[in-house]
């Protein structure tokens, strides 16, 4: 083990560090918005919402990430209508197309554990909220979505670990976050345990705050639970 | 549909389907290995030993908090070095080359093996300590109740554990692609790169990919089914 190359290599990878917390935070924002509206769609019961928004979660969560960022940054800009089209300036770079398809991908996930989180929230809960004349935006706005958050904050601070992970996939379209830096250093140095342990370091730190955070949101939304003093 | 797949894909066909077998054959293998790791990180993590669970822990945890592309690029860049490190102390100073594939699999059964250990570590917890205290007042050894009592039983209850785990193997095989070993994606990507029909291969990779994970939940299913007939429901 060679501890100057670790340390040299530490403020390059550091350095690439932002890169890979605006891909997650982007991709997480933008997949909450499709997660949330996904999810209310699968669940109004009209057949149409329903059939595209499983097709979606579907495709999605059946396929590789590496593929689903394939088709959109390489396979869309061999579509004609795409690249004369207004989104083009957009799906012609790859960080937008990196977080478009992170984005998608967590999205999918993210809706099936809101779901399953809306459907777990009591019958007894909602009949209470009815009888207090609230309506039905009221009461989603007020009960069913506050007792689901709660409900799905376990699972969904799984998904953050699984899309700071998934983030490092878009160094495979020559984004140079972490993991494409630590590639490009591995090449150059060979010293390959060497990175790899840095760049590993820094992947679990960011995990581990992230873990945190999640474990803070959790105590924060669940004051009964709390021991009183 | 195998028509369309021999002529119909600027002659491209053929070699997706045997990218296709590859993938089948990677993903088998690496789940295989990745069983074979999480029984022994499980065990470990199970046991009395403070090393042996400290180091259980280790691996779990890096693994699993750590992309699996590093990984990948670990055991691809580094992989022969260390093979050969090992080879040296037991004398032996040859060098030694590991092929895409070997590579591949340690690399996805090492991944796989990190979150088979925690559906194993669960599975066995949720075997009643009763049943175990009845075999052992029955006179059955440790290895007897390991065998009659503890592995079948931790088979049903990690069944649909495991059926998320062969899912979460599947698709990373994918990233293999990198190493240049021909598999789905690696053809999909060389088709695309000649034809510059990048959409089209792109899609088909994709539907392959659905085909196989519809497969695999249908057959772990039927699975789960098969393992529960002799379990009441309510």
């Amino acid at each position: 083990m060679n501890w100057t190359v670790m340390w040299d290599s530490l403020p390059r990878l550091a350095a690439a560090l932002p890169l890979t917390l605006q891909l997650v935070t982007m991709a997480l924002a933008a997949g909450a918005v499709l997660a949330f509206a996904t999810a209310l769609l699968r669940l109004s019961g009209n057949r149409v919402a329903v059939a595209l928004t499983s097709t979606y979660s579907f495709v999605f969560r059946g396929t590789p990430l590496l593929v689903q960022i394939f088709l959109i940054y390489y396979g869309l800009s061999q579509l004609e209508f795409v690249r004369d089209s207004f989104l083009w300036p957009v799906l012609s770079q790859p960080m937008w197309c990196a977080i478009l398809a992170l984005a998608l991908n967590t999205g999918a996930y993210t809706s099936e554990i809101l779901r399953g989180a809306i459907e777990t929230v009591p019958q007894g809960q909602v009949e209470a909220a009815r009888a207090c004349g609230m309506s039905r935006v009221r009461m989603f706005r007020r009960i069913v979505l506050p007792v689901a958050v709660r409900q799905m904050l376990p699972a969904y601070g799984n998904e953050v670990i699984l899309m700071v992970k998934a983030s490092s996939l878009a160094s495979t379209i020559t984004m140079m976050e972490i993991t494409g830096v630590a590639r490009r250093m591995i090449a150059q140095t060979f010293a390959v345990m060497e990175i790899f342990i840095v760049a590993g370091i820094l992947y679990l730190l960011i995990n581990f705050i992230a873990t945190r955070l999640i474990r803070h949101a959790e105590w924060r939304m669940t004051p009964y639970l709390r021991a009183r003093a | 549909m195998l028509d369309l797949l021999t002529s119909g894909l600027h002659g491209w066909g053929p070699q997706l389907l045997s990218g296709t077998a590859m993938t089948i054959a990677v993903a088998l293998s690496s789940f295989l290995l990745g069983l074979a790791f999480g029984a022994a990180g499980a065990a470990a993590k199970l046991s009395d030993s403070l090393v042996l669970r400290g180091l259980a822990e280790l691996y779990t945890t890096a693994v699993r908090g750590v992309p699996e592309l590093l990984v990948i690029y670990l055991l691809f860049f580094g992989g022969s070095g260390m093979i050969m490190a090992v080879a040296g102390i037991f004398g032996y100073s040859g060098y030694v080359e590991l092929n895409a594939f070997s590579i591949g699999v340690a690399a996805v059964g090492l991944i796989s093996g990190a979150y088979s250990t925690e559906v194993i570590r669960g599975a066995v917890k949720s075997v009643p300590y009763g049943q175990i205290e009845a075999a052992r007042a029955c006179g059955m050894g440790r290895w007897r109740i390991l065998r009659r009592v503890l592995v079948p039983q931790t088979l049903r209850f990690a069944l649909p554990g495991l059926g998320n785990v062969w899912q979460l193997t599947l698709k990373d095989t994918a990233l293999i692609s990198v190493t240049a070993l021909a598999e789905i994606m690696r053809v999909a990507h060389t088709a695309a790169g000649s034809t510059r029909q990048s959409f089209l291969f792109y899609s088909v990779a994709a539907l392959l990919y659905l085909a196989l994970t519809t497969v695999s939940t249908t057959a772990f299913q039927r699975a789960e089914r098969y393992a529960s007939r002799g379990v009441r429901r309510a």
